[in-house]
């Protein structure tokens, strides 16, 4: 495939990963933010990464880290998204949010271009109706961290046509990934089966039928997992999860997804996991 | 000047892992409780204490999996330039 633009839209968590393993790809990015200061922690994390990877010798090429570093361009203006080629939006899960944004895309990036969601909840066919080209938005759900995950679960909205499933393919394949393509519907594959084992595990603790270590020890050594359903949790967030399966609840208005009163009840009391230290499991 | 940064990096070590006997010749990462993300906070603080940036070259696993490979590549960075 040949060099693209490709704009990346949120430079959080998966922004940065994406944007990574995008320039390490030999592709122009296009980093859009809000604020400077979240553009310039962006650019430090990638910088971060990316010696991290030369250090364990994870790096697909010896090129130099400054090299990988100035194809991307932090900015917090729209304006050089007149020249994308394909645009990943990585914004927070809110649909007012991804609204707002994919309508101002749809009016500053070239007609060719593709729009991408990296979205784990909202509709893809919904976000391509806030556009003139919903046969051109598809949705891209990437897994954390993007840069060490190969595989990216691909979404069809209901009028995403083959061709920009194609070109979406052709982007991932040269990050060295691969999309497998699923159809549009709440929690799509990934979050719609994990959310509920989690949310499951949760019950399992809540009705004292295992502890939390039991749990998990009965997925890694029976079934194999590198990690068990309730560090998994941890990992993601405790809060993430609990808005997740809430979110499952109310699209399909069907009680299997009714969220555990005890991960309520963590949440509540501010135990959300690894990102502030406490969840299922203490951490330092 | 080798020892000293040994003992520099020793009493890093040690505000992470309490208990620590480490010889000079010792795989850190073959202790099996520092992992290779700690090895990006060595890299960071070995740069912010001996005043110089690890190039991409020099980002290696191998410079920092023992107190004397860290010594020597130290060493090697901050050695006076020969003057000319």
């Amino acid at each position: 495939m040949s060099k693209q633009i490709v704009g990346v839209v949120g430079a959080g968590v998966m922004g940065i990963g994406v944007s990574q393993s995008l320039a390490q790809a030999g592709h122009r990015v296009l980093l859009l933010d809000l604020e400077l200061d979240i553009l310039r922690h962006a650019k430090e994390e990638i910088t971060k990464n990316l010696r991290l990877q030369r250090m364990l010798h994870k790096a697909a090429n010896q090129e130099s880290i400054g090299e990988i570093i100035e194809r991307i361009t932090f900015t917090t203006d729209y304006e050089p998204f007149a020249d994308a080629d394909f645009v990943i939006e990585n914004v927070v899960e809110n649909w007012d949010v991804k609204k707002g944004i994919h309508n101002k895309l749809d009016s500053i990036c070239p007609s060719r271009a593709v729009f991408a969601a990296n979205t784990s909840a909202i509709s893809i066919t919904r976000i391509g109706s806030a556009t003139r080209r919903p046969d051109r938005v598809l949705g891209m759900h990437f897994m954390n961290p993007v840069p060490m995950k190969p595989t990216v679960e691909v979404i069809r909205g209901y009028h995403t046509s083959e061709e920009t499933l194609t070109i979406a393919q052709n982007l991932l394949a040269s990050m060295g990934k691969k999309g497998v393509v699923v159809n549009d519907m709440p929690g799509f594959v990934s979050n719609r089966v994990l959310m509920l084992t989690v949310n499951e595990a949760v019950y399992l603790v809540q009705d004292q039928v295992a502890s939390a270590e039991d749990v998990d020890e009965i997925f890694r050594s029976c079934f194999g997992h590198k990690m068990g359903p309730l560090e998994t949790a941890d990992l993601i967030g405790l809060d993430t999860i609990l808005y997740s399966i809430e979110v499952l609840y109310e699209s399909f208005n069907d009680s299997k997804y009714r969220p555990c009163p005890l991960l309520k009840k963590m949440v509540d009391a501010g135990l959300y996991g690894r990102k502030n230290g406490k969840g299922f499991y203490t951490y330092r | 000047m080798v020892t000293d940064s040994k003992a520099k990096i020793r009493e890093f070590l040690a505000r992470f892992f309490q208990d620590l006997n480490l010889t000079d010749d010792e795989d850190i990462f073959a202790l099996g409780f520092i992992n290779s993300l700690f090895a990006m906070q060595l890299v960071l603080f070995v740069e912010s204490e001996f005043g110089f940036t690890v190039e991409d070259n020099d980002l290696d696993i191998e410079n920092f999996r023992t107190l004397n490979a860290m010594a020597a590549l130290i060493e090697r960075k901050t050695a006076a330039q020969p003057i000319v």
